[in-house]
């Protein structure tokens, strides 16, 4: 049987900042989750089910968010489900909400996604020295550092390419109201210059660590046709694979090749480059960009980097990334995949206001998350899917 | 012998919570000795004061709070015979319901008897409040018995300032366990040796051993005994510090493939400048003296270079 199609006709997020010490976990959600609803035009008594998705639990100290959080988040009396899947939980936690929906179980459906990184040290908490090993770990920059060096190795880029997406997602965030990072100074030069952290990425090619999170209002066909400018899901695909199996290319991760192959054959789309009009694709650490950019089949292995370097992901390229500022610019870890499929919709709602891509008609929203091990994707669009 | 090594490991952290403008008028309030709850619109007084309302979802206000008397009745009871650490008394005691004069709904908290044959269902019992409070919900030591107290009732909230947040101290002790496989690979370190298991399915030797293939999930039992020498994959070069770090910055944090294996151990690199480490080198186990050996890969010091030419790319490209 074909799913039912399914829309987001609601997307909500907070002003991230370093410390959001005026709220709660619970305030912070609905702060999310308010906006969204009334995105939608909807309220916490028309919703079926909510989803709620967040960072791994060590990151908070919180191991129940469903727990505490389902009175705040109006979950009494309804279905409420946590997902659970490392840093591409946002994108994970979208892509199980919209399947409520695909499956025809509900038809209104809010899901939110969040992380509160000021109450504790996501870097402490990545590297927690366990018996018996050595304690070399050094947090995610350290863990994903040798495999961007490998990146630059096999793909013979030049070494400014990270320090060219950092300054392009950082200029890109001064037009979009809820980005954390506002530095309207960054530019290459300044990037190159920046402390070198994790070498081969530096300070200015790191994600920041952010208080903020996203809610999604996705509902079915009958629904949808209330709202003026619903983003159509044309194709949801997750992908997991093992941390560690003998050579496991680390750069351009199986389990990614083949959520994007079954993503676009989902989507209908067999050249993305020119097909799809905005990519928001979760890059932690610029060298991400290129990186990913080949693994989704926007270039040839090997030739992600000269997209990047060519101007081609900028606002104005032939496939805008980030418009938003992305990750780089925003990093409420648990939230950050969910704020790429919610900025993916505003593409194509027309509703990203100075960071709109004009005309845009059919957008990528991606995450991943624990080490390159999980993967999930979506495609959404402002014509309802054909197939 | 046991089949596996063990060993202790804590994590430990004290998160920080930011507790909203709702709780932080109830926090604010045990700080002064008073129990601020919240007026549902449904007509419940709840104590702590939810922050959104349960039947309009509506985030509380200060309009919706008041403060409620430190009496009230146990509705319900259980007895802790042998307390556990961190719990509120060291003798054993009981956990009560309590509901406050003024309140519509329980409050958990200990109740301070000596014997389960003096609480009953009904009784009052009154707050006993902690001689230094920070504003936190042990600013309630416990309830005690107050049978002669007449009942209090619901009053407007006075003027403070709220608190914003709180410090919730989480430890949690693990016994960590080593895989049997693992183990063996730790012993061998114990002998100076690097012991890896070969997968029969797919050929490929692990280094440390897994319990099961992680390619093709074939329980593996092969053991191999690797070369002490092997080449950078690849690496960085860690210059941040944090909290919890071992080593202290600059150091080279990299993958070394030992000659005989199929997948990259993380090790540390001495030896050599941090900016001259290279993909390719060909490095060599450094042991710690052999008196400092326990059972763990710190027994290898580090990796240093071996000074022999590096190795083609071609000959590892596929471990990146």
């Amino acid at each position: 049987m074909a799913k039912q199609p399914a829309a987001v006709v609601g997307v909500g997020q907070t002003h991230h900042r370093a410390k959001r010490e005026d709220v709660s976990m619970a305030g912070l959600c609905r702060e999310a989750i308010d906006r969204a609803l009334a995105d939608a035009n909807l309220t916490l008594d028309d919703i079926d089910a909510i989803v709620v998705g967040k960072a791994p639990d060590l990151f908070e100290g919180v191991m129940m968010p469903e727990l505490f959080l389902a009175e705040a988040l109006g979950a009494a009396g309804k279905p409420l489900l946590r997902v659970h899947t490392a840093g591409s939980v946002g994108g994970s936690t979208a892509i199980v909400a919209s399947s409520l929906v695909q499956a025809g179980v509900h038809k209104r459906v809010l899901t939110v996604a969040y992380e509160k990184q000021s109450e504790s040290n996501a870097m402490w908490a990545l590297s927690v020295p366990l018996p018996f090993n050595m304690p070399v770990h050094a947090g995610a920059g350290g863990y994903f550092a040798p495999h961007v060096r490998s990146y630059i190795r096999r793909s013979n880029a030049p070494t400014h390419v990270g320090a060219i997406v950092a300054a392009k997602d950082r200029q890109n965030a001064l037009k979009n109201p809820y980005a954390h990072l506002r530095n309207p100074d960054t530019t290459v030069e300044s990037v190159l210059a920046s402390q070198m952290l994790w070498d081969p990425i530096r300070y200015d090619e790191t994600c920041p660590s952010s208080d903020g999170a996203c809610a999604l209002v996705i509902v079915d066909e009958d629904t949808a046709k209330a709202s003026p400018n619903p983003a159509w899901i044309h194709g949801t695909v997750m992908r997991s694979e093992a941390t560690t199996a003998a050579e496991r290319d680390q750069v351009n991760p199986q389990a990614s090749r083949d959520a994007a192959a079954a993503l676009w054959a989902q989507a209908g789309i067999t050249d993305p480059l020119t097909e799809i009009d905005a990519a928001e694709i979760y890059v932690p650490f610029s060298w991400f960009e290129p990186m990913w950019l080949e693994s989704l089949g926007f270039a040839a292995e090997g030739e992600g980097w000269k997209l990047s370097e060519s101007g081609a992901t900028a606002m104005d390229g032939q496939i805008p990334v980030n418009c938003s500022g992305g990750v780089l610019s925003s990093n409420p870890i648990g939230a950050s995949g969910m704020l790429r499929f919610g900025e993916a919709a505003l593409q194509v709602r027309g509703a990203a206001g100075e960071h709109q891509v004009d005309g845009a008609r059919r957008a990528l929203g991606h995450a991943y998350g624990g080490g390159s091990q999980f993967f999930a994707m979506w495609v959404v669009g402002s014509e309802p899917p054909s197939n | 012998m046991s089949r596996t090594l063990q060993a202790p490991v804590t994590v430990a952290f004290d998160y920080t919570r930011s507790v909203g403008p709702v709780l932080g008028r109830f926090f604010a309030g045990l700080r002064d000795r008073t129990l601020v709850a919240g007026r549902t619109s449904d007509g419940r007084v709840v104590l702590p004061p939810p922050e959104y309302d349960p039947v309009t979802h509506r985030q509380l206000t200060d309009a919706d709070l008041v403060e409620v008397a430190d009496t009230g009745t146990v509705t319900s009871w259980t007895w802790v015979p042998e307390p556990v650490k961190h719990q509120p008394f060291d003798r054993p005691f009981a956990f009560a319901l309590v509901t406050l004069d003024g309140a519509d709904a329980p409050l958990l908290h200990a109740l301070d008897v000596d014997s389960p044959d003096h609480v009953v269902t009904g009784m009052r019992v009154r707050v006993r409040w902690a001689e230094e409070r920070s504003g936190a919900i042990t600013d309630i030591e416990c309830f005690e018995p107050a049978d002669d107290l007449p009942g209090g009732r619901a009053t407007p909230l006075a003027d403070r300032e709220a608190t914003t947040g709180i410090v919730t101290p989480v430890s949690l002790d693990y016994l960590y366990a080593a895989s049997p496989e693992e183990s063996a690979f730790y012993r061998g370190l114990n002998e100076g040796r690097i012991l890896g298991q070969r997968c029969p399915s797919c050929g490929k030797v692990y280094v440390p051993p897994r319990s099961a293939c992680p390619a093709d999930g074939t329980p593996t039992a092969e053991e191999v005994e690797l070369s002490q020498t092997g080449t950078i994959t690849t690496f960085c070069i860690v210059n941040v510090p944090f909290l919890g770090q071992k080593i202290t910055p600059p150091y080279v944090s990299a993958y070394v493939l030992l000659d005989g294996a199929d997948i990259a151990i993380l090790h540390l690199i001495l030896g050599v400048p941090a900016d001259q480490v290279r993909m390719g080198m060909r490095v060599k186990a450094v042991w710690k003296p052999q008196e400092e050996w326990t059972y763990s890969l710190e027994n290898i010091d580090h990796f240093e270079p071996t000074g022999d030419p590096d190795a083609d790319f071609d000959t590892y490209k596929h471990h990146l």
